[in-house]
């Protein structure tokens, strides 16, 4: 415990504090009486990406719901600790989870576009949220959501068409666009390429990286290369804790912790 | 890659082709067990025919009707004897003479009361009605002579499709020598012709066969239906919805749960007696109308529309749940926009199967009393009715022959009507379907 605060206050001297976006203090997390999460504190700088990275069953995407409050809708998950997104407590009573959520966006692990046409999938946000104010204004952000997920020229010529009918990639990529044009200021990816092929993936990867500028990105992954190639935090979980917090060139470098050492070079997992 | 091609096919495995006993045994066991399916099949197929057989030539006759011709002079004396023409006047006339007068004509010679009235027996009690509906409609036909097409009596009918045999002993038959003879002299003349028995379409019941209907029980049926989809419907994909995606999981709910499953299984009779005792007792309602039969076919149906909207409701991904979720949409619009038209197709069948089964159902509508003998046509769902079941069930019941092959035809509507219902579930499942 003492040398996980160590190391959040190590990092946060290194950077401003105001740059974190989210922070979690000593997460527990129950699935009934079973602990899937024990004492995780762990902060997400604003516009990078962080990955999040342990065998199965760690309680990393565990850990990646209760940043958007997704375990809300199992009725056995109890939540405790402290999250804060930009400073607000986020299981505070007064939070609507659902005005939560459009802040905070989510990619689920086997894209799951709405049985509906590409332009319904990417309005689908803006119109719940009331953001578009024209129909010519959503179909600016819906183009402007594909755009930044790398899809609209794919798909420009055939928006009517059902989302579903695109290629696995595509309808990954699609679900980003669709997380976009919320304009979500955090979005989660949850393994968001192990159902694509490596050079879907490759695609992904690189939409990851260039929205870095815009979006703060956590994402869950089996792939330790992946989360190398793109991140620029690791967070390694193991059996429901934090094992080791850092940047992803020291994790994978020079990791402090013995269990990460032996998980990065395939002993554990 | 190319060696493989271009070289010979390796021998095959030598125990290959080997026919062991334990293979043999097995190909026989598959056989067999085929053999069995198709003799299963078979045997099913056999009885619905027969069945299907039974009924279609049994109610077959019942589509057409024998009519008698008879040049019927509009005697003004008999209709309008002060002159008004006013057309109230005309309902309510005794029209008999003008039928006695026609047949006297055919039949010079039948003379004396007890006679002429055996004679008019030859035609339907429902001519009159017929000539004095021609005279409200065109009193211009006062006074006039006009063949006029009139349904043949009931045992005129049998007589002349065969239904009565001429070799049984005259006084177990309903016709006697002397009546058949008027008949066969009536046919000579060209006074008989087969017909399309619209009437069967057009009336509600009635105790003469070849007047009674089917279109009384057919609306009953139908404003029954209505009443129960509007209440059903709604009520049972509301009630699944809720379940399913906002009632946490607790006991009550696990007992909500397996009580509307026992409902599903509970005797039609008993919804019936629930009608009787509070739709009735209690509230008041008009007995005997679709008012009430479609709220107890509305009860009996909620169990099916339920379950069947609930298994709907569960085979929708939860990815699509989760999706939505993750954009900010609340509950209510995760599941009004993405969850409930995604799960419509499987509601709609299940209501419709529910549906057909209430169009089936005959025990809860005989114990809130639409089991009367009503001839209006119903055009309300406030006006009394029965339904195509219990007719069959009235007519089944009926001691008159003529009513014999009107059970069946009756029957081959109601089938009819089963076999459109269940194709509309397939059309509609088929066209709501996730089209991707």
């Amino acid at each position: 415990m003492d040398a996980l605060t160590d190391t959040y206050m190590t990092d946060t001297t290194q950077e401003k504090p105001a740059d974190m976006i989210m922070t979690a203090r000593n997460v527990d997390v129950f699935y009934g009486k079973k602990q899937a999460i024990n004492n995780v504190s762990l902060d997400i700088p604003k516009g990078s990406i962080t990955a999040l990275i342990g065998p199965s069953g760690c309680g990393k995407s565990t850990f990646l719901r209760c940043l958007n409050r997704m375990n809300d809708r199992i009725d056995i998950c109890k939540v405790s600790g402290d999250i804060r997104y930009a400073g607000q407590d986020i299981y505070a009573p007064k939070v609507d989870p659902v005005a939560l959520r459009a802040r905070i966006g989510m990619v689920f692990q086997k894209p799951n576009p709405f049985p509906k046409s590409i332009f319904e999938n990417v309005a689908y946000g803006p119109k719940i949220h009331g953001l578009a104010t024209s129909k010519s204004d959503m179909a600016d952000r819906v183009e402007t959501a594909l755009k930044q997920a790398g899809l609209f020229d794919e798909v420009s010529d055939r928006l009517d068409e059902p989302g579903t009918s695109l290629s696995g990639g595509q309808q990954q990529r699609l679900c980003i666009a669709r997380a976009i044009a919320v304009q979500p200021d955090v979005i989660l990816m949850d393994e968001p390429c192990s159902a694509l092929d490596p050079i879907a993936t490759a695609v992904v990867e690189e939409l990851m990286d260039s929205m870095r500028d815009d979006y703060t990105i956590a994402i869950v992954t089996h792939s330790m290369q992946q989360a190398a190639r793109i991140s620029q935090k690791t967070a390694f979980f193991h059996l429901g804790e934090l094992i080791e917090y850092g940047d992803t060139t020291q994790i994978f470098t020079n990791p402090k912790e013995t269990r990460t050492q032996s998980y990065i070079s395939g002993r554990i997992g | 890659m190319t060696d493989l091609i271009t070289s010979e096919p390796a021998a095959m495995p030598a125990d290959w082709t080997v026919r062991s006993p334990h293979r043999i045994k097995r190909a026989r066991a598959e056989t067999r067990f085929r053999l069995y399916g198709i003799v299963a099949i078979g045997i099913a197929v056999a009885f619905l025919a027969s069945m299907l057989l039974t009924i279609f030539i049994g109610g077959a006759g019942a589509f057409t009707t024998s009519k008698i011709g008879l040049d019927v002079t509009f005697n003004e004396q008999v209709i309008d004897p002060s002159g008004a023409r006013d057309p109230a006047s005309f309902r309510g006339v005794n029209y008999r003479p003008l039928i006695t007068g026609a047949l006297a004509e055919v039949f010079p010679d039948v003379e004396g009361r007890q006679d002429t009235r055996a004679l008019y027996k030859l035609i339907s009690t429902g001519a009159v009605y017929q000539l004095e509906n021609m005279v409200t409609e065109n009193p211009d036909i006062i006074g006039t002579t006009q063949r006029v097409w009139v349904s043949a009596g009931t045992d005129t009918n049998l007589y002349l499709a065969g239904k009565i045999d001429p070799d049984m002993p005259q006084e177990l038959r309903q016709l006697t020598e002397r009546e058949t003879g008027w008949i066969e002299t009536l046919k000579s003349a060209g006074h008989v012709k087969t017909d399309i028995n619209t009437s069967f379409f057009t009336n509600g019941d009635s105790r003469e066969p070849e007047q009674a209907g089917i279109l009384g029980a057919l609306m009953g049926s139908f404003f029954s239906l209505i009443v129960c989809f509007v209440i059903a419907f709604p009520l049972g994909v509301l009630t699944a919805v809720y379940l399913e995606e906002f009632a946490r999981k607790n006991r009550l709910t696990d007992f909500i749960e397996v009580n509307i499953n026992n409902l599903a299984a509970v005797p039609s009779i008993v919804f019936g007696l629930l009608g009787l005792a509070i739709f009735l007792n209690v509230f008041n309602l008009p007995r005997s109308t679709p008012l009430v039969g479609g709220m107890v076919l509305a009860l009996m149906t909620l169990p099916t529309i339920i379950i069947a909207s609930r298994a709907a409701l569960r085979a929708v991904p939860p990815s699509v749940r989760e999706a939505a979720y993750g954009l900010g949409a609340s509950k209510v619009q995760t599941t009004f926009h993405h969850t409930v038209p995604l799960a419509m197709p499987g509601m709609l069948t299940g209501t419709i199967i529910g549906m057909a089964q209430a169009l089936g159902e005959t025990a809860p509508l005989l114990m809130i009393g639409m089991v009367a003998f009503i001839v209006d046509v119903p055009t309300s769902v406030v006006d009394t009715a029965t339904s195509l079941p219990v007719q069959i069930f009235l007519w089944a019941d009926n001691p008159e022959i003529g009513f014999r092959e009107m059970t069946s035809a009756a029957i081959i509507v109601l089938l009819i009507f089963l076999v459109l219902m269940n194709l509309l579930a397939v059309i509609l499942r088929k066209k709501l379907e996730r089209r991707w």
